[in-house]
């Protein structure tokens, strides 16, 4: 059925005569209950509580079930929105998981990282009539956590197996998504992973208090449910060769190995003990669980720990530094808060935490005492310039106006670059300058027929979302080019 | 996969596996590393391979026990699995004919030079190989070494065995011998910086293979930088062997150090058992 004859069918159009527009868009937008800051600032529980059945009925009233859904166009998955919302509101909340579950792997997952708000969210009619979008995200978690809490989870439908093997290199986003992508068309998909948990960036990068791990495990579940086959420890290109998989009879492959490489600065110091990536300290305390007692990986606890960026990854992690017991952490940021590439609700929550936020500062130099460790950084003042190619302001140093601060761990997050390691083990491959994999557009196809790629490995550092949408996009290209 | 094949007591704290890993074992050459975890809250820890039979399946670890996490992995038994295990890893040693090769390695340094100085002897150099350890006991692998090597030197610092003198006490003396074309050189940190400066002043092109701090080995976390003629590399993608004339040696140690008041305080509660049955 397409979106019309959805919303024709009797159900919604009763839904949609129960309350007229103008009552529904007089509604105020819900608050997402969350723990309160001074509690969730020392410990890793999940900051979001999720909606009560209450909360995501009203909210789900609130969409207008529009005729021409721009929502739907803001989603790189293509999820039915409004079918799901009204399926919430009118009470049918498995229905509602299902539906998400027809286009999107890992919806409990989506819920809680996608940036809604510059996505489905910001297409939203009510902005257009001044008012606040619906809240598509927080209903999105709705119906996946109510489906997982039920212990009634669905599995999507499934082809009958075709028998032909297909090969992902990497299990995060990209890679999931294209997996259950292809196993729902009756594929037999192996999943690679070359660290020893599955999840990618969703278990190694993001927190425990914005995604739980559980949660992540609970979706590759519902993927093996489904057939889908995973294999940790082995890194293709190294442990295997391209050519190894296909004596094995694979017949496709798709690389979503993300992008690995984290940036640095090459600035003065910077390989100062207590001087490192977001990746590593991000990886230590998430994939790692350094933080806890019983782990044996250590992690450094700073006092004044200044992260290094503005991102998402920089508000992880200087969440996180708060949470291991820093009584100053700091954003270092060189343009000002408008220009954050962060999401606004992540901005909001470390504020609420205690960060301080030094916008308008670049570092320059660090400094260390005798064993190495850094004690110092030396922050330049910056002013807003002209825009520069990506629209935003671009920062310049204020001649002269630099300033000295005490630090004793300094988290740097400036952006990660593609991880050469499969590109350069695979021969064939088109990589750009920038270290990506070339592919078509469209099809996610590369310059080697049977390899498909997608996610940061393409893209060099995006969201998780449009990874997910790569793997689908892949998918559906993959199905086509295989079947030829 | 992953199972202990055997376990052999090189010394107290230092001990050979053999560990089945078939796909490794086929995959890996001189040079690579793997990146091994024991217990489910274990660390990630690189190792440098010792040698790999592809036939029987296998690859060969010599780890030395120096924290929780190498113990942890000294304990287990013939029978036991790793929990994890991934690689090859890094780059392989560029392998090829230069002329004469001094090998010099100290410690557990030891066990990764094995692969190295068979490939270049195969490759046709006229191999001389410097075996380097404070005592007789801590001198491993003699024989395999002798087998592959034009000649062997043994160094050890109380003089207990071969000449008394560290490692490039018995390089100075080669040189001083005959011309080297290549000196490779894998061991302690402190050892290679000397190692370096040593055949700098006697422009001897030198490789060093670098033993960082790594969480995930594959690019991901940059713990294990290191500086390079100037520039920041990465031991897991870029090396792990690097010109050893261009190589920072004093921020690496530094860097090493970065873990050891919390390496030390780990130490504290977990008891290290050394290994004391019989002689070695």
């Amino acid at each position: 059925m397409n979106h019309s004859e959805e919303r024709a069918q009797a159900w919604r159009l009763a839904l949609r005569e129960a309350l007229k527009a103008k009552e529904r868009s007089a509604i105020p937008r819900v608050r997402m209950p969350e723990l309160a800051p001074d509690y969730r600032s020392h410990n890793k529980e999940e900051v979001n509580l999720g909606l009560s059945v209450e909360q995501a009925t009203k909210e789900a009233q609130r969409c207008l079930d529009c005729a021409h859904p721009s929502c739907m166009d803001g989603c790189p998955v293509g999820i039915h929105i409004p079918k799901f919302i009204k399926q919430i509101e009118k009470g049918d909340y498995l229905s509602a998981a299902k539906t998400l579950k027809a286009t999107s792997a890992l919806p409990a997952v989506c819920g809680r990282v996608c940036p809604q708000e510059k996505q489905c969210e910001a297409r939203c009619i009510h902005l257009k009539m001044k008012k606040e979008a619906v809240a598509i995200g927080y209903l999105e978690r709705f119906a996946a956590d109510y489906e997982r809490e039920s212990g009634n989870i669905s599995l999507p439908d499934i082809a009958p197996s075709n028998g032909t093997k297909i090969a992902v290199v990497g299990s995060g986003p990209a890679g999931l998504s294209f997996a259950g992508e292809m196993a729902k068309r009756g594929y037999r998909v192996t999943v690679f992973e070359a660290l020893h948990e599955i999840g990618g960036v969703l278990k190694y990068g993001i927190p425990e208090f914005r995604l739980p791990n559980s949660i992540v495990d609970i979706e590759i579940d519902n993927l093996r449910a489904i057939g889908v086959e995973f294999i940790n420890n082995c890194i293709v290109g190294k442990t295997i060769t391209i050519d190894d998989l296909k004596e094995d009879g694979y017949k496709g492959i798709f690389v979503g190995s993300g992008a690995g490489l984290p940036r640095f600065m090459n600035i003065k110091g910077e390989n100062l003990v207590g001087v490192m990536s977001a990746n590593e300290y991000l990886t230590r305390v998430n994939l790692m669980d350094a933080a806890a007692d019983d782990s044996d990986t250590p992690v450094l606890r700073g006092k004044n720990v200044a992260i290094i960026g503005g991102g998402n990854t920089a508000m992880d992690s200087v969440r996180t530094a708060k949470r291991l017991g820093a009584e100053r952490a700091m954003i270092v940021y060189r343009r000002s808060e408008e220009e954050m590439p962060a999401r606004l609700e992540e901005v909001k929550h470390a504020k609420e935490e205690g960060i301080e936020f030094m916008t308008l500062r670049n570092p320059v130099e660090y400094r260390g005492n005798e064993s190495g460790r850094v004690t110092q950084m030396l922050l330049q003042v910056m002013v807003l310039g002209e825009p520069d190619r990506s629209g935003r302001r671009s920062p310049v140093p204020l001649e002269g106006k630099t300033e000295w601060i005490d630090v004793d761990e300094v988290i740097v997050s400036v952006g990660v670059s593609p991880n050469p390691l499969v590109p350069q083990s695979i021969q064939g491959l088109e990589v750009s300058k920038w270290g990506t994999v070339v592919v078509h557009q469209e099809t996610m196809q590369s310059a080697v027929p049977m390899i498909f790629a997608g996610g940061d490995i393409v893209r060099g550092g995006a969201t998780v979302i449009l990874a997910m949408g790569d793997g689908r996009k892949a998918a559906r290209a993959m199905d086509e080019w295989l079947c030829e | 996969m992953n199972k202990i094949i055997s376990k052999e007591y090189f010394s107290k704290s230092v001990v050979k596996f053999e560990v089945e890993a078939p796909l490794i074992a086929k995959a890996r050459k001189a040079g690579h590393f793997v990146i091994v975890r024991v217990g489910r809250r274990g660390e990630r820890i690189p190792l440098t391979i010792a040698d790999a039979n592809p036939q029987k399946g296998t690859i060969t670890l010599v780890v030395q026990q120096t924290g929780v996490s190498s113990a942890k992995l000294c304990a287990l038994n013939e029978g036991d699995r790793i929990t994890d295990l991934v690689g090859p890893l890094g780059k392989a040693t560029h392998i090829e004919y230069v002329g004469t090769v001094v090998c010099a390695c100290g410690g557990v340094g030891t066990a990764p030079m094995l692969p190295i100085v068979a490939a270049l002897k195969a490759a046709g150099n006229s191999v001389i190989t410097v075996l380097a350890a404070r005592t007789k006991q801590l001198i491993i692998l003699e024989e395999q070494m002798r087998l592959h090597s034009d000649e062997v030197v043994v160094m050890t610092d109380d003089g207990s065995y071969g000449h008394r003198g560290l490692v490039t006490d018995g390089i100075e003396m080669l040189i001083r011998r005959a011309k080297i074309d290549l000196c490779v050189t894998i061991g302690p940190a402190v050892m290679m910086k000397f190692v370096s400066l040593l055949t700098k002043q006697h422009h001897i092109p030198t490789i060093a293979s670098l033993n960082t701090i790594m969480v995930d080995g594959t690019g991901m976390c940059g713990a294990c930088r290191v500086s390079v003629g100037g520039q920041t590399k990465f031991v897991c993608v870029d090396g792990p062997e690097f010109d050893a004339h261009e190589v920072d040696f004093d921020e690496m140690l530094m860097r090493l150090g970065g873990y050891r008041q919390l390496e030390q305080d780990a130490m504290m509660k977990y008891p290290i058992v050394e290994h004391n049955e019989g002689s070695y």
